[in-house]
């Protein structure tokens, strides 16, 4: 069942939310403990994430390598602006497919939320175009249309 | 009908970059309109919504036809389910990543044990 919500903000945001069952300080070491990051953070079935360097400090070099085991791979470099243990990062990404993608300055906040943690991620991109590329990317297979998830994703 | 080339998602993404131009779509999720029904909520003449209006045809996210001296437009279905693909793959993405997260979370030593009432009768 899933609790997660994927919605764009004016022209330059992509805002993501989900609740989980853990409590903050859990979901933010996840989030910056490489050993960890590299049990989730890992796309489609199938991926894996052999490089992870994440360095949770201000100015801390940030680089996640992907690849498919059969030749397929991309990577990602970011570097930590502001930390506030268990309830903010704010860090910059940009991906190389191969070419670099524009920065992507994400703040991602957890917060207590019942028995758990509400996870807020606010992506926020240089420009309309850019937002609309990164949507677009990595993306191949289809699911149903709906025009109501367009109105409150795309329109919104 | 005609039937539809699949529109390039670029074009579409772009057409999409624009304010006026989300909202004509979100106008046209509600059904088919023509250009003066479009163009009354903006303050913007017929003409400027018209260019607007070429912009989504020539992306594929709208279909336009004639009735009279009328225009119609519409959702195009099929440049419009190609947006929502995108979308919806990059959900699918991010939300199998959490699902993991979640058995992760579960994984890790719990916190130590707070003030919390349990209630244990059996």
């Amino acid at each position: 069942m899933s609790k997660m919500t994927l919605t764009t903000e004016g022209d330059r945001h992509v805002l993501v939310t989900r609740h989980f069952a853990a409590p903050p300080a859990a979901v933010y070491r996840a989030h910056i403990e490489p050993e960890l990051i590299q049990q989730w953070m890992l796309g489609p079935d199938g991926w894996t994430m052999p490089v992870c360097v994440s360095d949770p400090r201000p100015g801390g070099a940030i680089r996640f390598e992907w690849t498919d085991g059969k030749g397929a791979g991309f990577y990602l470099t970011g570097e930590y602006l502001e930390l506030q243990p268990h309830s903010r990062i704010v860090h910059v990404e940009r991906m190389f497919l191969p070419d670099p993608t524009p920065d992507n300055h994400v703040e991602t906040t957890f917060a207590p939320n019942g028995n758990g943690t509400l996870m807020t991620m606010r992506m926020t991109l240089p420009d309309s175009q850019t937002r609309a590329a990164m949507l677009a990317t990595g993306m191949e297979h289809g699911m149903e249309a709906s025009y109501v998830r367009l109105e409150t994703t795309v329109l919104a | 009908m005609k039937r539809l080339r699949p529109p390039s998602l670029d074009h579409a993404f772009a057409a999409l970059a624009d304010p006026t131009r989300r909202a004509i779509l979100s106008r046209l999720t509600r059904g088919e309109a023509t250009v003066m029904q479009l163009a009354q909520p903006f303050s913007m003449t017929q003409p400027a919504i018209s260019r607007h209006l070429k912009v989504l045809e020539h992306a594929g996210l709208i279909v336009r036809r004639a009735e009279g001296t009328k225009r119609h437009c519409r959702l195009a279905q099929h440049g419009i389910a190609a947006v929502d693909q995108w979308l919806s793959t990059l959900r699918a993405a991010l939300e199998t990543n959490y699902n993991r997260l979640d058995q992760v979370l579960a994984a890790m030593p719990a916190e130590p044990p707070k003030h919390i009432e349990r209630n244990k009768q059996r």
